[in-house]
């Protein structure tokens, strides 16, 4: 008996599943789970450096996606995580994974994922946060191409004519349910809108800010100031919330 | 493939390249860890190739090039397996009350009865003789894997022939 070719056919095949354990493991391939969602259930991929992306799982196709995904269960304490994350609409202490993304695309996702539950901001506030104020059409097309909607809320980025404005993850009726359960009252946006007005200030403090601002929301009637530009709010002696950077 | 021109990828786009290092030394490692760690092997399969791509993601280009994988890989499995070994041995393990029922593929009686002769092995004999007949090893590989002189492993590939020729002797 020759033992060494005896030993030599022990070999055996790499089994598939620990390849794709090597490949999510080194975020070289996305896992996805199913989860609930204020607008129905969606799936999350993930891997090891976060979550990489969100859609509707009526939607989603895994061989159309653009790096390959298989369903797996989320890295130990991410499905807490991942659930919190959907039902506050902010990436808390979830990672994120947005490598398929540009370094400006990043840089406007990570400003929108700021923006607090129940409020809303026009896409040219975002484009001003970034310091690029010229690049209100990019920083629509990054939010249409936002990889994790809900865990970064894109839906809480509007048009600044008061009308609510696309949204990817199954169109405008979904951001205005999404909106709707977050408390902001859209009528009232379109109407202020209609009458250009842009923000609100108080007469007691001097402070005017963006209509959805928890600071504006607090302001009585009776010392509700409406102003339809920063110009006219410093001309009349008001500065910009320090929370919602109105200007 | 050629593993020169796998280590001028990795060097270049680690990312791109990994998943190939991955099925071009997949079967080697898993195979060997198979046969000296048994149903642990993928685990431990597993673990070997995440580090490996944490260690490549923290090297300069020039060391990527200048690896000798092969011997490389097996640094780190050889290091998880010891590990493991010895965690193993501090910590009891939990009784699985449905692991016979579980087995969906019992190995080949053939199989078997060569683990069992390569268990009988003492340990440095038997990670020798896996490195080299199972897994298919240079010297040189194996003395940079193990950190050992050439000569060693030499020695403890032929004693564990040697050995497993007289355990085939008596068992006829």
């Amino acid at each position: 008996m020759n033992i060494g070719s005896s030993l030599g056919s022990l070999r055996t095949e790499l089994p598939g599943s620990t390849r794709d354990a090597v490949r999510l493991g080194t975020g070289l391939m996305d896992g996805f789970s199913l989860f609930d969602s204020p607008i129905g259930e969606v799936v999350v991929g993930f891997n090891i450096r976060g979550v990489s992306f969100v859609d509707l799982a009526t939607d989603f196709d895994p061989d159309a996606s653009l790096r390959k995904a298989v369903a797996a269960t989320p890295p130990k304490g991410w499905e807490a995580k991942i659930d919190r994350a959907i039902e506050r609409g902010r990436p808390g202490d979830l990672p994120v994974d947005l490598r398929s993304v540009t370094e400006f695309q990043r840089t406007v996702l990570e400003v929108a994922a700021t923006i607090p539950f129940g409020e809303v901001r026009p896409y040219g506030w975002l484009a001003d946060q970034i310091g690029n104020r010229g690049a209100v059409r990019a920083v629509g097309s990054t939010m249409a191409k936002n990889p994790v909607p809900l865990v970064i809320p894109c839906h809480r980025v509007v048009r600044s004519d008061g009308r609510i404005g696309n949204y990817s993850l199954g169109g405008a009726d979904n951001k205005t349910a999404l909106l709707g359960r977050e408390g902001v009252d859209i009528e009232r946006l379109a109407t202020l809108a209609a009458r250009r007005v842009r923000f609100l200030g108080s007469d007691t403090t001097h402070v005017f800010c963006l209509p959805t601002c928890s600071h504006a929301r607090r302001i009585s009637d009776a010392h509700l100031v409406e102003l339809k530009s920063a110009e006219q709010g410093v001309a009349a002696g008001f500065r910009p919330c320090k929370v919602c950077r109105p200007a | 493939m050629v593993m020169e021109q796998l280590c001028d990828r990795l060097a270049s786009d680690l990312d791109s390249a990994f998943d190939d290092l991955v099925g071009a030394l997949g079967d080697d490692v898993y195979s060997g860890l198979k046969r000296m760690h048994g149903d642990d092997a993928a685990d431990l399969t597993q673990e070997t190739f995440i580090r490996a791509y944490r260690a490549l993601g923290g090297y300069e280009p020039q060391r990527i090039k200048d690896l000798r994988l092969r011997g490389w890989i097996w640094t780190i499995a050889l290091n998880l397996g010891r590990n493991h070994v010895r965690d193993r041995s501090r910590r009891p393990q939990p009784v699985e009350l449905h692991d016979v029922h579980s087995i969906a593929d019992p190995e080949p009686m053939d199989e078997a009865l060569w683990q069992a002769r390569l268990d009988a092995l003492p340990a440095a004999q038997r990670r020798a003789v896996v490195l080299r007949h199972v897994v298919g090893l240079s010297y040189a590989e194996m003395s940079a894997a193990l950190g050992r002189p050439e000569g060693t492993v030499k020695t403890d590939v032929s004693r564990g022939l040697t050995r497993l020729k007289k355990l085939i002797e008596e068992e006829a």
